[in-house]
């Protein structure tokens, strides 16, 4: 299989516009802003942002690919949805931004050890693996993601938060060996995978 | 009715609505026989009602009374019911602005009472200084409107006119009828779905225009004179050949439109420098020329292929520099959008960008916009430094303010969205040497002695009384339409156009009733002069704000009464005092000023004049009254038509008879004026600029008199401003005239 | 009143020994004064939340909640969806709207779905505990059951986000919802009026992968809620409780503050006004104790309705 990348650059050339309205989730409402910028105001996290979600929409119909698709921004999307609720245009933009990252995460652009896709990542594993979330298992698995070393100091360094759960009976440590979990663990891991295969059916060629 | 000559005045007193409960209303009646000298007095419990004005009728018709004092609520309510045509009637305000202004209890009773009873004394004196104004109706009744431009607003003007049921003369310069709108390949939507540029409808509308049976077109013809007044304006039509042609007619409405801003002023973005950069009339042009032939809009430098065209919005527009034109044109940004889907909808591989500042679009434009953004137009925010234009290539150099960055385009055509000049004419405010080099040329042609044209607003504009009244220019009876009083869209001109001729058709009918247009619509009154007082002075001729008074052969002031609209500035300004009209005359107002009972040097109660704009400031006082915003008890208001009819002469008797101070209520001027009689409250702040140097001859206090600017929503601030002004008088301390009138 | 029955989506942090399992400690509770049977899905499973967006497609978050609904409509029909957590409701919210709106994608989804051997109808509603408590029971109605008010206890409502937006609860603004200082009203509280932060976003999940932005969020929270005087914090969300409580002691250490506000549920507030124990409620639960709330649950009322 050939690197998405490079096939997807091939595939459109300089219209980056469409390549997100064809591959990115909501795409198709990017050329849609009207450029007021209340999403970038309405953001909690804004100040982290290195282009806001207004800039971001701008870059793309100007064509900025490498830098949209590389940079850190869309994973500092809390999805708390303010943007969405004020947006005089209604754009999905939480949506939109979570699209972008998935696409950037889908190509091998989004930045390496960007700990959001991490944990997104992993969450996803965690989650459709037995159907249910292992809150223990997710924590130190994000815990661990920059090796054994800093795993353990991280983990140190939030034992009291870790302890005061345990006390509160918020926290159970033999989660770590079987937590909560479905029934038809089978049916769900069947089901997951037909969604991927209907995806990859509709995919058009370059991914 | 009695016999002529013979007075018979009777007085009312209204006892409800809590007038009765609150003051002494037999006193009033009392006041009204002794001093205002009533040869009829009644007190009625609920004057308004059937039993009370048919007691009023009654007396008029069998008791033969002549004049009608109403003590009650204010002049402006309960015009229905204290409705006699047939006799003056004065209304003293004892409601609204006594008994609702003023607290209620036994500390504020005797200055209350003392009010109510100067109101009865003021009414009773006013009413026997009016006469029933007889109306002049014009003679010679014509009811056509005239019609000069035969655009999208002179054609729909003419057809809606027409279609009323009058007659209509359109007047067009060209060749042809449409305007600007047939030069067009379509507009942009102006109903819904406001989705895809439509047809304009200029060919549909120039047919029905041309078949109407009470529509007549002269092409190729200009004005060589406008004369007359509303009912009967004589207008000289030439032709090319300069042959012409007299024509009747009873109002105009000027719907000469606009010419495109030269695109060669705008060099640095390629206009008039390369075929590529063209304007959007140039684009029309070019898409309606490939439309014919049934091709794609070529290129017109070697007639290749458009891949991609950039818009640059606000060209030569929205200009701070000085250089081009100051305003927005309204309609350009939706021009863009259309053109753009010009494009799109014939191939949307073609890119097409618009670069915009503010994007604006008017109306429904906004569902326009979001079409065009999914049609695939592209919105650029920024602004272009530079096109440069060469081969068959233009580059536009812009700053994108959304990147932060300086950027550049290439595009096959570059439009400039440039703006909407209006054809105003003459600006007649300019004096003749001043005039600029490429004199414009007259578009009325007015014989009217304060200039050629409608005057000019900001930017070159023609006149419109854009607050209240948007058609309404300074010249009664001839109206504004479209694109000559203020940039704007195909829609809204069509719309400009109906409202105007609406206008037209009622200043048609006004005139032949001898009444006014508005504000005081239907008042029969008219200014009357005895000429034998008149010194020739020219200042009601030059200050009248609606051109209504030429001079005559012996340059006395000739008045055109269909041409006013009774504000009272000429009364205002005349010197002698010799303009009046019957129902409001210097005598109306002053013995009013003269008929209170003023008090002693040492009652510590001064007496303080309002002079309020009847407009704005008076109603302002009602409302005041209504929701009970208490004010001074020291303060008599008298309602004048606008502050431009103060004649001075009522402030200097109001001094001399002891009156502590004299405060006058008028609307704002300048160029937001919010004056229903634009230039009114202007001239009475210049007239009283003046008033200084006469309170210092009689050793007065400057601060004696004051005027202040009030809007009718100053419900709360005119109380307040009047107990402030209050206030100063107390501590200047009492005028040393009292005693001596 | 009749008994009312929902088909119940608790969600993982709500399970036993879960982030929030006290949160489902105190439904319980307060649904049993309100005479509300909640029967939980049958095997459900996690609506995937809004993190797991990188590496999964929209088709199969949809699937997951998909199955939800599949599951509810075949054992328990005719009920309403409920979920308690924010996260829950939005996501099966959305994917619900989604699946609703296009039958390209509802088939899909039910391609997919029959390989569990399930089959979704687009029939059940997605509904929040909060919703239910409004509209089916209404402020008058759960007020009626207040056997403990809970007075000289100050509140800072602090709705945050995803019970907020983008759906939020009906004839509610996302800028200044009043549900929640109604809910604390009806059962004697006081709402701190005018608490700014009261739609703030916590970091949600970027408490774990960026602490320190969102532990920033967190301390003008809490902080906020101090300068309105409050006793401790309110919130209809699993996550913002957790966020904005474990976190405390963190932010202390990096800020210097002294933050040790508590952070308790609206059901937890309504266990102790209709007279539940402090274990109903689930007050033994907390990192930082609610002390006022917990005077009040041990405290013995003699009228009892």
């Amino acid at each position: 299989m050939s690197d998405p990348n490079v096939s997807a650059v091939e595939q459109y050339r300089n219209n980056f516009l469409r390549e997100v309205e064809e591959n990115v989730d909501e795409g198709q409402w990017v050329k849609m802003c009207m450029q007021c910028g209340v999403c970038a105001g309405s953001c909690p996290l804004g100040e982290h942002w290195e282009h806001s979600p207004q800039k971001l929409f701008m870059m793309i119909r100007a064509g900025k690919r490498e830098a949209v698709l590389s940079t850190n921004s869309m994973w500092m999307c809390t999805s708390c949805y303010n943007c969405v609720v004020r947006c005089p245009r209604q754009l999905p933009i939480t949506q939109i931004m979570h699209g972008l990252a998935a696409y950037a995460h889908r190509l091998g652009l989004a930045p390496k050890m960007q700990p959001t896709r991490d944990f997104s990542i992993q969450f996803w594993e965690n989650c459709t693996r037995t159907g249910r979330v292992n809150e223990l298992r997710l924590t130190i698995g994000l815990y661990f993601r920059d090796g054994l070393v800093a795993g353990f100091k991280k983990g140190w360094s939030m034992r009291n938060v870790a302890f005061g759960l345990l006390k509160a009976k918020r926290l159970n440590p033999f989660e770590l060996f079987k937590g909560h979990e479905c029934k038809d663990r089978k049916g769900i891991q069947a089901m997951l995978k037909k969604a991927n295969e209907i995806d990859a059916r509709k995919k058009r060629p370059t991914t | 009715m009695s016999a002529v000559g013979e007075m018979k005045t009777a007085a009312y007193i209204c006892r409800g609505c809590g007038i009765g409960e609150r003051l002494n209303t037999k006193q009033m009646a009392m006041v009204a026989q002794k001093e205002g000298k009533m040869k009829v007095v009644r007190e009625h419990d609920f004057l308004c009602d059937a039993s009370g004005v048919q007691m009023i009728r009654d007396d008029i018709a069998n008791e033969a009374v002549t004049h009608v004092m109403i003590a009650a609520c204010s002049r402006r309510a309960k015009t229905e019911a204290f409705n006699f045509q047939d006799v003056p009637m004065a209304r003293a305000n004892i409601r609204e602005g006594v008994i609702w202004s003023q607290p209620e209890g036994a500390a504020a009773q005797e200055v209350t009472q003392d009010m109510a009873d100067d109101y009865v004394r003021m009414g009773c004196a006013e009413v026997k200084k009016m006469k029933l104004p007889a109306g002049a109706p014009v003679a010679s009744q014509n009811r056509r409107v005239l019609v000069v431009g035969g655009g999208m607003s002179g054609l729909t003007a003419a057809l809606e006119s027409a279609e009323a049921g009058f007659e209509a003369v359109i007047v067009e310069k060209q060749g042809a009828l449409g305007g600007w709108a047939a030069q067009l390949w379509k507009r942009a939507p102006f109903r819904s779905p406001y989705t895809d540029p439509v047809d304009t409808g200029v060919a549909e509308l120039v047919a029905k225009v041309t078949n109407h049976p009470r529509i007549e077109v002269h092409l190729n013809a200009t004005l060589a004179q406008t004369s007359g007044a509303p009912g009967a304006f004589t207008v000289q039509v030439a032709t090319e050949s300069g042959a012409t042609t007299a024509l009747e007619v009873g109002a105009i409405i000027q719907a000469t439109g606009f010419t495109t801003y030269d695109i060669a002023k705008l060099p640095e973005l390629g206009g008039g420098q390369h075929p590529n950069v063209v304007d959007q009339a140039g684009l029309e042009a070019l898409v309606i020329a490939a439309a014919r032939q049934g091709v794609p809009v070529k290129r017109p430098s070697d007639g290749g292929e458009v891949r991609s065209v950039v818009f640059l919005q606000c060209a030569g527009q929205r200009d701070d520099s000085g250089k081009h034109l100051p305003y927005c044109s309204g309609h350009c940004c939706n021009t863009s959008i259309k053109q753009a889907m010009y494009f799109k909808d014939a191939n949307p591989a073609i890119d097409t960008v618009v670069l915009y500042t503010d994007l604006r679009t008017p109306g429904m434009g906004e569902d326009f916009y979001r079409s065009g953004q999914t049609k695939g137009v592209t919105f650029t925010k920024g602004l272009a430094s530079g096109v440069a234009a060469a081969g068959n290539s233009c580059t536009v150099q812009f700053r994108d303010f959304i990147l932060d960055e300086d950027t550049s385009i290439e595009a096959d055509l570059v439009v400039l969205a440039t703006g909407q000049v209006p054809n105003s004419g003459v600006n007649i405010d300019i004096p003749e040497d001043q005039q600029p080099a490429v004199k414009p040329i007259s578009i009325l042609n007015l014989t009217y002695r304060q200039g050629k044209d409608l005057p000019q607003l900001k930017d070159g504009l023609t006149d419109s009384h854009f607050i209240c009244f948007p058609y309404e220019t300074r010249r009664t009876g001839i109206y504004a339409a479209g694109p000559v009083r203020r940039p704007m869209d195909i829609a809204q001109a069509t719309e400009d156009a109906t409202g105007a001729a609406l206008k037209a058709i009622q200043a048609v009918e006004n005139a032949a009733l001898g009444r006014a247009a508005h504000p005081r619509s239907g008042d029969l009154s008219y200014p009357i002069v005895p000429l034998e007082g008149c010194t020739q002075c020219k200042r009601c001729t030059v200050e009248c704000p609606f051109g209504a008074i030429d001079e005559d052969e012996k340059r006395f002031p000739l008045f055109n009464e269909s041409r006013c609209r009774r504000c009272g500035t000429c009364m205002g300004a005349c010197p002698v005092r010799v303009i009046s009209f019957e129902n409001y005359s210097p005598d109306t107002v002053g013995s009013q000023i003269k008929a209170i009972d003023m008090p002693d040097e040492f009652s510590e109660k001064p007496r303080i004049l309002v002079l309020a704009c009847e407009n704005d400031a008076y109603p302002a006082l009602d409302m005041a009254g209504m929701q009970r915003n208490v004010y001074s008890a020291f303060v008599r208001v008298i309602p004048v038509r606008c502050l431009g009819s103060v004649n001075t002469v009522w402030i200097t008797d109001a001094l001399n008879g002891g009156w502590d101070g004299v405060m006058m209520l008028g609307c704002k001027h300048g160029d937001d004026y919010q004056c229903h009689f634009v230039k009114g409250s202007e001239l009475a702040g210049y007239r009283m600029s003046k008033v200084d140097d006469t309170l210092k001859q009689m050793g007065l206090e400057t601060e004696r008199v004051a005027s202040y600017e009030v809007a009718i929503t100053d419900i709360a601030r005119a109380p307040q401003l009047i107990n402030e002004y209050v206030a100063k008088i107390q501590e200047i301390g009492m005028s040393p005239m009292k005693g001596f009138a | 009143m009749a008994k009312k029955e929902y088909a119940f989506y608790p969600g993982c942090s709500s399970q036993l020994k879960a982030s929030a399992s006290n949160y489902l400690v105190s439904v319980n509770a307060m649904c049993q004064t309100l005479d509300v049977k909640l029967t939980p899905i049958p095997d459900w499973n996690c609506c995937t939340a809004s993190i797991a967006y990188a590496p999964s497609s929209e088709l199969s978050r949809h699937v997951m909640n998909a199955r939800n609904f599949a599951l509810a409509e075949t054992h328990l029909p005719g009920q309403d969806i409920v979920a308690t957590c924010a996260a829950c409701w939005l996501n099966a919210r959305e994917s619900k709207e989604k699946l609703d709106g296009s039958a390209q994608l509802l088939a899909d989804a039910n391609e997919a779905l029959k390989e569990a051997g399930l089959k979704y109808q687009a029939k059940a509603e997605v509904r929040h505990m909060v919703e239910v408590l409004i509209e089916d029971f209404g402020y008058d109605e759960l007020g009626k059951h207040v056997v403990k008010p809970l007075d000289g206890i100050k509140f800072a409502g602090y709705v945050g986000c995803q019970t907020n937006r983008p759906f939020g609860i009906d004839g509610e603004s996302f800028e200044n919802p009043k549900y929640l200082d109604k809910l604390v009203e009806t059962v004697g509280g006081e709402a701190a009026a005018g608490y700014e932060q009261k739609v703030t976003c916590c970091g949600g999940a970027l408490a774990f992968s960026e602490p320190e932005k969102s532990q920033k969020q967190i301390k003008d929270i809490v902080e906020a809620a101090y300068d309105h005087g409050a006793d401790m914090i309110v919130t209809p969300c699993p996550l913002c409780q957790a966020n904005v409580e474990v976190y405390q002691a963190d932010i202390n250490k990096r800020y210097g503050t002294k933050l040790n506000m508590p952070v308790t549920y609206y059901s937890q507030l309504m266990t102790v006004a209709y007279g539940g124990t402090a274990k109903q409620a689930g007050l033994d639960g907390h990192i930082i104790q609610p002390k006022k709330l917990q005077d009040i649950a041990v405290r013995v009322v003699n009228t009892k309705k």
